[in-house]
């Protein structure tokens, strides 16, 4: 279990004010200016040291992306865009930073853009994000109002402006070239990569896409050092991580917990247990709906971490742990996902377009007995024809979780075949 | 939870012809375009098709969407692209209560079906309708990325979260007559 003396987000239920008062009580913007005086070089190694890892889903450390940044001045700008588009089911912890922890998020974008060398920055939220906007948009002239950004932000002689910019309602937008065509003023299309953001990214110039997670953790790693942060978790999993547990818990809920946490203790201690007791879990989907599910014998015993979730050919993804009790008809949570994929298909690429539409119609005719053997074979090959044939992981997200259905499932598949 | 809903005038045909800025709203513009560089003024879209939804009660007439592409200097077609690309953008009129039911599988499995069927019955409309007092529309939306308060509806700007069918009921029962 975390120690409460390693918690990041002490507010994260919301129960203090999250303004900047309150927020400054619980430790933020505490020494900015000093931090930033270490220079750009200490916060990436710091951040390298630390052994983050981005917590949007894909897992790429941290310190290193922003390395990637060109070394020479050059002459163009270059920007921070923090990706507050959380938009896959199952995840909800972007939102509780948003609207409880914001200071945390805005002083993370400050280190952030001074590292990496942008005096710009655009929070890219989720439309639907109403009431988090307005909190997120008030920290920000709060910030401004006490002189922690803008032309001398944080008294550090370091420039920084922090714009907030809403989506409306594009799943595909959470992937980072498509959140810069959007942010453009186009459709949110995936842009081939290379060239990467960081070379090539918003109106051309060098960019870097960070999570809301991964630049809210940063103020707390430089404080207390890249080596306290790895001390926590597992090796190569390091730090402490927001878990979202929903479905078929007691207590659903956002708790913060080491990387490495046992997937049992994450749902019997903080999500209240599975409804029913433990006995009556079905399966897990451990990471948000793009990771393929687990069944209960992988349960029992599976550490919530990069490398054990990828060790049983799954993934940690966004930490969205969505729990199915034996109640659950599997086949049709998993079709609704991929009618899920169908709907949030950006149509570019004719895979995914096409495939995403596939997989739900012969999922729902698996599920309603309409099916034949050949159908789960079919249906099987589909996935594997979208996987790895797209411009961005969307495909790839569409696929996977049918791929675990058939992994584990296929026994409750084929009890389901027409019979005739 | 607050009810922060605010009644949306009901617009029609006219809109349809002429949509003009308010004053009021035409005096954000500047401001919204200072976020972007110079000649990046097409970045701009989103917001301004967002202040132009909320001007026309709750959705973005054909001419709302041509006065925002020549403010910005961009073809039409370009906005029509966007606006269509987008599901926060309604193409059509929408009730003064948009209900928009999450159904996605975290919602699904604490009971989003049972929600929307409940909808359904109460108002009398399936999905994509609006009643004929132009008072709800219904909806099936994804994720709301609410999930640990499923199930989630969210009614024009504001989130309802853990209900039941009992609650929801009562909730379009209250702003019905509101």
């Amino acid at each position: 279990m975390l120690k409460e003396s390693d918690r990041i987000f002490t507010n994260l239920y919301g129960a203090e004010d999250w303004r900047l008062k309150a927020a400054k009580s619980r430790g933020d913007w505490d020494k900015t200016k000093d931090l930033l005086a270490k220079g750009q070089e200490w916060i990436i190694q710091e951040v390298i040291t630390s052994g983050l890892k981005g917590r949007g889903g894909a897992g790429f450390p941290t310190g290193k992306k922003w390395s990637f940044m060109p070394k020479e001045e050059g002459m163009m700008p270059r920007y921070l865009i923090i990706n507050a588009d959380e938009s896959e089911p199952g995840t909800c912890k972007d939102r509780d930073i948003l609207r409880y922890e914001p200071h945390k998020l805005i002083e993370g974008a400050l280190f952030a853009a001074f590292a990496i060398g942008a005096h710009v920055g655009y929070i890219y939220i989720r439309g639907e994000f109403h009431q988090e906007t307005i909190h997120l948009e008030t920290a920000i002239a709060e910030a401004y109002q006490e002189g922690l950004l803008g032309k001398n932000a944080a008294n550090s002689g370091w420039k920084f402006d922090l714009y907030v910019h809403r989506g409306a309602g594009a799943y595909i937008c959470g992937e980072e070239t498509a959140l810069l065509e959007s942010l453009e003023g186009r459709k949110g299309m995936p842009r081939l990569k290379p060239p990467f953001p960081a070379v090539v990214g918003l109106y051309g110039c060098p960019t870097i896409v960070n999570n809301v997670e991964t630049l809210a953790v940063v103020p707390t790693i430089l404080r207390r050092g890249g080596d306290w942060f790895s001390s926590i978790g597992t090796p190569d999993n390091a730090g402490t991580k927001i878990f979202c547990l929903s479905g078929h818990v007691n207590k659903p809920c956002n708790v913060e917990e080491a990387l490495g946490v046992p997937m049992k203790d994450l749902i019997e201690k903080h999500g209240g247990g599975v409804r029913g007791g433990w006995d009556n879990l079905l399966a897990v989907i451990p990471g948000g709906s793009s990771v393929p599910l687990l069944p209960k014998e992988i349960c029992e015993t599976v550490l919530m971490d990069f490398t054990s979730l990828a060790n049983v050919k799954s993934a940690l993804g966004t930490a969205g742990v969505i729990v199915m009790d034996k109640s659950t008809d599997v086949v049709r949570a998993i079709a609704r996902l991929s009618k899920f994929y169908m709907h949030e298909s950006c149509g570019q690429c004719t895979p995914c377009r096409e495939g995403t539409g596939w997989m739900w119609r012969m999922l729902m005719r698996l599920a309603e007995g309409e099916g034949t053997s050949e159908d789960i074979d079919q249906l099987e090959e589909v996935t594997h024809e979208i996987e790895g044939h797209t411009i961005c992981a969307l495909g790839d997200a569409a696929a996977w979780p049918v791929q675990g259905l058939i992994r584990h499932f296929r026994p409750e598949l084929e009890r389901r075949l027409r019979k005739n | 939870m607050k009810n922060e809903l605010v009644k949306g005038q009901k617009k029609s045909v006219e809109e349809l012809n002429s949509f003009a800025f308010s004053p009021e709203n035409e005096a954000k513009i500047p401001e919204i375009l200072k976020r972007y560089p110079e000649g990046r003024q097409a970045s701009a879209i989103l917001p301004l098709f967002y202040l132009a939804q909320r001007q026309c009660g709750g959705w973005l007439p054909p001419s709302a969407i041509e006065k925002v592409t020549e403010i910005l200097g961009m073809p039409v077609i370009r906005g029509y692209e966007v606006a269509s690309f987008y599901t926060l953008f309604n193409l059509k009129p929408v009730g003064t209560y948009h209900v928009q039911v999450c159904g996605t599988t975290p919602c699904m499995l604490r009971g989003s079906e049972a929600l929307l069927s409940a909808c359904k019955r109460h108002l009398n409309i399936e999905c994509g309708e609006t009643t004929k007092n132009g008072v709800f529309t219904l909806s099936e939306v994804e994720c709301l990325s609410a999930c640990a308060n499923a199930p989630v509806v969210q009614i024009n700007d504001t989130y309802y979260e853990d209900l039941t069918e009992e609650n929801l009921i009562n909730l379009l029962e209250g702003l019905a007559s509101c």
